[in-house]
């Protein structure tokens, strides 16, 4: 492929990106790993702790119910969203919607605005003194569930996530969509297919790998779940703890409780269930296909 | 995804097919109409964001949400948002857009630069490289974040702007779009014709192959650019200095003072509600201006599994 003399090129070009990796990548997860080994004592100071910190975090119970409460919303929450940009993108790609390119651009606007921006809003619409739901309430002479009160956090929280990425997985599947051999669609016009028959028997099972990467994009940002209770914590600080979500948890223990140990521990772990759970969720789903 | 990076890559080429696909001549009703309501879903919380954005913090309570007040206060929203505390909104923006320029830009090039490198040349350690980098797709910025703020803390560099450009230069996501992009877009019989004529490989790719990467150069950059402009967590452990606050983080300091809202912060929140309306303007506009990217740069990321 190529000449001798170029061989040492191929360095030149990845050296820059690997340097920046190495500083900015795996030098902060090695320095946080080294320093979760340590522990903060009030005589004595820092001492070695070997494994304590993560035996301390496998059974904090904070830490334990943020995880199961983000295993939660990500098995309600990442199904609904990928069914609705799954039906959108096939929508948009059948040829049966007029006006095609609104609708497109309309569904992936809201990737545009950051979540913050996003639950200020939601926050305002779910209000339940001054939101327009429950206003509708108010006037029509109901009362409007309070959509920040404990039944109803996750599901709100689910609505924010879920109006944020489904356009954005949308455009995924739409664009592998877009990249099927159009002789398939052909063929199936020959044998008769209709535009429902097509997306079920060909585009569906086309689009697996493109689901796939939503699925693991989504693991990804359910695991890490921030700012969205960061920010609705103000409007109900009674429902949305320090510990609600594990990230908002590594961040009070790293910034407000100043245990620096211990969060590094924190990191370290959660990063790590959430590298297994895709990596996981990855075989499972690829197991039967590939023969 | 790593199952799939070792093996061959084929087809997806990321630029668009020829629209010779069989087009239905009929038209769906039935089926436009349920997506209109699904696109009032999407657009509605927008739609209130505007009303609200034309209303005073006193009309904002007690006027209802979804529809226009008497007092038609917009542009002195507006004038409030930019001239509050000296100036702050306008900074943060400045900021925002500093901070995603600067870290896009870099990341997209890095990134370029180095799927090139993987996807066109042998050297030795390129798998054990490649593999390193792509093995690491999965975890989590956030996870990244307090690691590196407690390694940055320890060189000074936190509260300072690289505190929140540096973690964003590297993106192994990008890495891999760009590799992905760089087996299909260059073609060896090119590269091969720019070697016989004594080109240098740094002139060939500047002057021959840059331009068969662009496509994939801006949806990594787009990726982000959209990345590092929502960003919140980063900078908000990274920075304490409000001077420094990319937008996200200040509206987020204004909204937490306009929920205490009494005193000087009785009429804070009609700044909070314009201050979002004009912050997502850029980026919507990027998206309007920009479309046919997404869809062709990830179509090269989407099939390739």
């Amino acid at each position: 492929m190529t000449t001798r003399a170029a061989r040492n090129s191929g360095y030149v070009f990845v050296t820059p990106f690997l340097a920046c990796f190495l500083l900015l990548f795996l030098l902060p997860l090695g320095y946080a790993g080294y320093l979760s080994f340590f522990k903060d004592q009030l005589v004595g100071g820092t001492v070695f702790a070997g494994l304590d910190n993560y035996v301390r975090a496998v059974s904090d119970p904070q830490l334990l119910d943020g995880v199961l409460r983000v295993a939660l919303f990500f098995a309600v929450q990442v199904p609904v969203m990928l069914l609705v940009a799954l039906v959108a993108a096939l929508a948009i790609d059948s040829g049966l919607l007029r006006f095609a390119r609104v609708f497109r651009l309309g569904v992936f606007l809201p990737y545009a605005v950051p979540s913050v921006v996003a639950t200020l809003m939601w926050g305002y619409l779910y209000g339940p003194d001054f939101g327009p739901l429950a206003q509708l309430g108010d006037r029509l002479g109901f009362e409007a569930p309070n959509l920040l009160g404990n039944g109803l956090m996750l599901s709100a929280l689910s609505n924010i996530v879920t109006w944020e990425f489904a356009g954005y997985n949308m455009i995924i599947l739409y664009a592998a969509l877009r990249t099927i051999p159009t002789d398939l669609f052909e063929a199936a016009a020959v044998d008769g297919a209709g535009p429902w028959r097509v997306a079920w028997s060909i585009k569906i099972p086309a689009l697996r790998p493109a689901l796939l990467l939503c699925l693991i994009f989504s693991v990804i940002g359910s695991f890490q779940l921030f700012a969205e209770p960061d920010l609705l914590q103000r409007l109900a600080p009674s429902v949305i703890d320090s510990a609600y979500t594990p990230n908002l948890y590594a961040y009070s223990l790293a910034f407000i409780s100043q245990e620096t140990n211990y969060a590094a521990a924190v990191s370290f772990l959660l990063g790590l269930v959430i590298v297994v759970v895709s990596y996981v969720v990855l075989y499972v789903s690829s197991r039967g296909t590939r023969r | 995804m790593t199952t799939t990076l070792t093996t061959p890559a084929h087809a997806a080429t990321a630029t668009p097919r020829a629209r010779r696909r069989r087009r239905a001549r009929r038209h769906s009703n039935v089926l436009t109409l349920a997506m209109a309501a699904l696109l009032v879903y999407f657009l509605f919380p927008l739609f209130w964001l505007v009303v609200a954005a034309t209303k005073t913090t006193g009309d904002l309570f007690s006027t209802f949400g979804l529809w226009f007040a008497d007092d038609f206060s917009l542009f002195r929203n507006i004038h409030d948002t930019f001239t509050r505390d000296g100036g702050q909104y306008l900074r943060w923006m400045l900021n925002t857009l500093g901070y995603a320029v600067i870290s896009s830009v870099g990341a997209a090039s890095l990134a370029t630069f180095a799927g090139y490198g993987f996807a066109r040349y042998v050297f030795r350690g390129r798998s054990l490289l490649l593999g390193l980098v792509l093995g690491t797709i999965m975890v989590p910025t956030t996870a990244l974040a307090i690691p590196t703020y407690l390694l940055f803390a320890k060189v000074s560099l936190v509260n300072t702007p690289w505190a929140v450009i540096l973690p964003s230069l590297v993106s192994p996501f990008g890495l891999f779009l760009m590799w992905v992009y760089a087996r299909d877009a260059v073609s060896d019989s090119v590269l091969e014709a720019a070697r016989i004529d004594g080109a240098g490989e740094l002139a060939i790719f500047f002057r021959v192959t840059l331009r068969s990467l662009m496509p994939g150069f801006v949806t990594v950059l787009l990726f982000t650019l959209v990345a590092t402009w929502n960003n919140y967590f980063l900078p908000l452990i990274m920075l304490n200095d409000e001077r420094y606050y990319p937008i996200t983080v200040g509206l987020s300091a204004w909204s937490a003072r306009a929920v205490g809202g009494s005193g000087s912060n009785a009429d804070l929140l009609a700044c909070v509600v314009t201050g979002s309306l004009l912050s997502i303007i850029p980026l919507i506009a990027a998206f309007i201006l920009l479309q046919r990217y997404w869809q062709s740069g990830l179509s090269a990321g989407a099939v390739k599994e």
